[in-house]
């Protein structure tokens, strides 16, 4: 379980996030919606400590992420990085196994969990464990990239716009993909996007984010129904907006 | 050539001492260092200012400048060290520079990527940025390796022997093919260390654990065996061994030899020749016992380091002098002169001169304004230049420093009128110059003298006693003709000082 208490960060003048609080319960799966800037990532570093707060608090399973040291606390988060980060000087296997190998894992176990793995993020059969990262396909890359986040089984999945950077088909594979995983896996964690629609597939809650500040946060049905504002109703309300228009379209020409 | 070939093994070693201890001790203090530098930002331009001004000091001067400053330190200061210390140095700016720049060039996103999956500062460095950085760190290791081989050959006048005795000597003597062995010696030996480390590089990026091994075992043993010849040949330099010095000219060569080979036969001890030593060097090297014997000529000793500038044309009465200063000052003693005079003295091409009417110093004054005067790197600092200058107001149109070497090839063939000749160069009559005439005197006498160290002074009276009989042996003209035979004729000094000592002992 994740509770976010009063957390905020500036810099200079500028104040990235703005005493923001949520929690999130064990199994869920909590998207950060918002434009760019709003300061997703700087929350979503927060939980991990690669940004340290100027206020506020994180306590993962009731304790303060500030006690842990920054290391031990990082290898229990699985994090999945909008620009993927893959090490291009280790092999795919090397990748995945990172969080492993400096968790001291013998050489076999982690070979066999390397392999459970690739299967889990449907790169086996096909792509094998030593080729390099630079080989495969940006979609191929990112399946590393959750293949690494999830290696440890940890407690805790962080994931910033994961799928940001693909194209609309290869994204709805992983989207597919994904969410056969967090089901299988019973994960808890923030995702965080910009797009809504992915926001609606794949989120329990959805927390929508401007300026720094959490506007509001519930269900996609809690949204729909009563949003806090219209620039809330604007964000929701365009996919739905969309997918009636394309809808007609479709009944225009079969008709 | 084969005479040539046969010194090959000998300077190689000696050279590969010094170049791959020093890109060791140079790898091992500038990684760390670019390493230190990428964190305490601040660090940096500091640090690789001092790296920058230390590579902007020509490389010769930088290895000269050890031996006072180690001398000053009071640890051995010429031979190995010096030169070792002057390599690393050198070695040290494409190596930290590459080391900075291969570190901060490592993509931001994985250095956080690292962080993020749990690494701590350490392993972040080691498992992520170093690998990442190791190409271009490996071409400033590269860059350095050939830079440092190079340098290398700079060692021989601060009295370490290396590839540059051949050039340096070579040059001196006129030997063309030992100039030649050495350069090919030293090209060859930077491309393949550069090699080496290339295949490094190349084996350990493609993760070839085969290739790698057999590279790292190669350098291994290259260290292995380099090493053991070091260690085993600073253990001996201790023993009984009678150094004798030699400075960077033909005439020093021949009687370093001269009386290496006296001393073995008449002492039976053990000896060795330390050739083409720095004019100061060879001094410094003598007082602090780290050679035991070597020629000077009693101006130099009177105008360079006795300071005197009154014209002291008497040569008993400077000899006097020398004797004594050498004694009280240095602990340094006077063991005989050879029987020749080696000065400075000016000389042109004997048409030249006739055509114009000079065959004195005193007839250079009025048309000097039109003459350019050649010398080699000491003379227009030396006390006697200024003497000259001053004694008979000479105001030339330009002065030349170049090498002594080139200075006689200069004037015959008219592209300097007038040089700083040593009078017992077999060149002046090969290029048929003219010694002009002194009559002021300010030149001082400049006789040829056997220095003898303080520690073989209080511990080998047979060795000064062997040295005594060599007292008055050469004449100029003889000097002059051996000088002629290794730089003219071709022959190798080696055997011009044998047949001399067959001569003498008949
Ligand atoms: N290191 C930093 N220094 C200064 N400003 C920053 C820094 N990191 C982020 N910001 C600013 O904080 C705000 C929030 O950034 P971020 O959390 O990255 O937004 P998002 O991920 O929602 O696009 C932005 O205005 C960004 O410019
Ligand atoms: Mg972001």
């Amino acid at each position: 379980m994740i509770e976010i208490q009063n957390l905020s960060k500036r810099y200079g003048d500028l104040i990235a996030v703005d005493d923001l609080s949520l929690h999130v319960e064990a199994g869920e799966l909590l998207v950060l919606l918002g434009g760019s800037g709003s300061g997703k990532t700087t929350t979503l570093k927060m939980v991990n400590r690669l940004i340290e707060p100027t206020a506020g608090r994180v306590m993962i399973d009731g304790q303060d992420v500030g006690g842990i040291a920054p290391y031990e606390l990082r290898r229990g988060i699985g994090y999945v990085f909008q620009r993927v980060g893959l090490f291009p000087h280790m092999t795919v296997g090397e990748n995945i196994a990172i969080s492993l190998t400096l968790l001291g894992w013998p050489p076999p176990r982690i070979r066999d969990r390397v392999a459970e793995l690739l299967e889990l993020v449907e790169l086996s059969p096909g792509v094998s464990a030593d080729r390099r990262p630079s080989d495969l396909s940006g979609g191929q890359q990112q399946r590393v990239g959750v293949a690494r986040g999830l290696a440890a089984a940890p407690h805790v999945m962080l994931l910033d716009e994961p799928f940001g950077a693909l194209d609309p088909l290869t994204r709805d594979r992983l989207q597919q993909s994904f969410l056969r995983i967090r089901k299988q896996l019973e994960l808890t964690a923030i995702f965080v996007t910009h797009d809504m629609a992915e926001a609606l597939l794949v989120g329990d809650r959805i927390g929508i984010m401007r300026d720094g500040k959490l506007i509001q946060i519930g269900t996609p049905r809690d949204l729909l129904r009563s949003p806090a504002d219209d620039y809330v109703r604007q964000l929701i309300e365009t996919p739905m907006r969309q997918a009636q228009v394309v809808d007609a379209l479709l009944e225009d020409t079969s008709s | 050539m084969i005479e040539q070939l046969e010194l090959l093994p000998g300077y190689l070693t000696a050279h590969l001492q010094l170049t791959l201890f020093a890109l060791l001790i140079g790898t091992l203090v500038s990684v760390p260092a670019g390493v230190l530098i990428t964190r305490h930002r601040w660090l940096e331009q500091p640090v690789l200012g001092v790296a920058s001004v230390i590579q902007t000091i020509p490389s010769l001067a930088l290895l000269a400048l050890m031996v006072p400053a180690l001398a000053a330190l009071g640890f051995r200061s010429i031979g190995f060290f010096p030169a070792f210390i002057g390599l690393v140095l050198y070695s040290v700016l494409p190596i930290l520079r590459n080391t900075v720049a291969g570190l901060n060039g490592v993509d931001e996103a994985l250095v956080e990527a690292a962080r993020g999956v749990g690494m701590t500062p350490g392993q972040r460095l080691r498992r992520v940025e170093l690998p990442l950085a190791m190409p271009v760190i490996l071409a400033g290791i590269r860059t350095s390796t050939v830079w440092t081989v190079g340098v290398a050959t700079l060692s021989t006048p601060v009295g370490a022997p290396s590839l540059g005795n051949y050039i340096f000597s070579g040059l001196q003597t006129r030997n063309l093919v030992a100039v030649l062995v050495g350069c090919i010696a030293a090209a060859a030996l930077a491309l393949v260390l550069d090699g080496l480390v290339w295949a490094l590089g190349a084996a350990v990026l493609r993760r070839r654990q085969g290739w790698t091994r057999a590279v790292l075992a190669t350098i291994a043993l290259l260290y292995l065996f380099t090493g053991a010849t070091l260690v085993a040949e600073l253990r001996t330099s201790n023993t009984d061994q009678v150094v004798v010095g030699a400075k960077t000219f033909t005439e020093q060569y021949i009687l370093s030899e001269i009386m290496s080979a006296h001393i073995g036969t008449v002492t039976g001890a053990p000896t060795r020749i330390l050739s083409s030593l720095g004019s100061t060097v060879a001094f410094d090297a003598l007082r602090a016992d780290e050679i035991d014997v070597y020629v000077d000529y009693s101006g130099t000793v009177w105008a360079t380091l006795m300071q005197r500038h009154t014209t002291a044309t008497n040569r008993a009465e400077v000899l006097a002098g020398v004797r004594k200063f050498l004694h009280d000052e240095h602990g340094i003693e006077l063991v005989g002169s050879l029987g020749f005079e080696n000065a400075y003295a000016l000389a042109m091409p004997r048409a030249q001169a006739k055509a114009l009417g000079v065959t004195r110093i005193s007839d250079l004054t009025a048309p000097a304004a039109t003459l350019t005067i050649g010398g080699d790197y000491e003379f227009f600092g030396r006390p006697e230049w200024k003497a000259i200058e001053s004694a008979y107001q000479l105001q030339f149109d330009e002065q030349r420093m170049m090498d002594s070497s080139l200075m006689y090839q200069a004037a015959g063939s008219g592209q300097v009128d007038v040089i700083s000749a040593f009078s017992t160069d077999g060149r002046i009559s090969a290029y048929d110059l003219l010694v002009l005439d002194d009559e002021l005197g300010a030149i001082p006498p400049y006789d040829a003298i056997i220095l003898a160290g303080p520690r073989l002074v209080r511990e080998r009276p047979d060795v000064i006693a062997a040295l005594r009989q060599l007292t008055g042996t050469i004449d100029a003209d003889h000097m002059r003709q051996m000088n002629r035979a290794v730089d003219q004729d071709g022959a190798g000094v080696t055997s011009v000082a044998e047949q001399f000592l067959r001569e003498i002992r008949d």
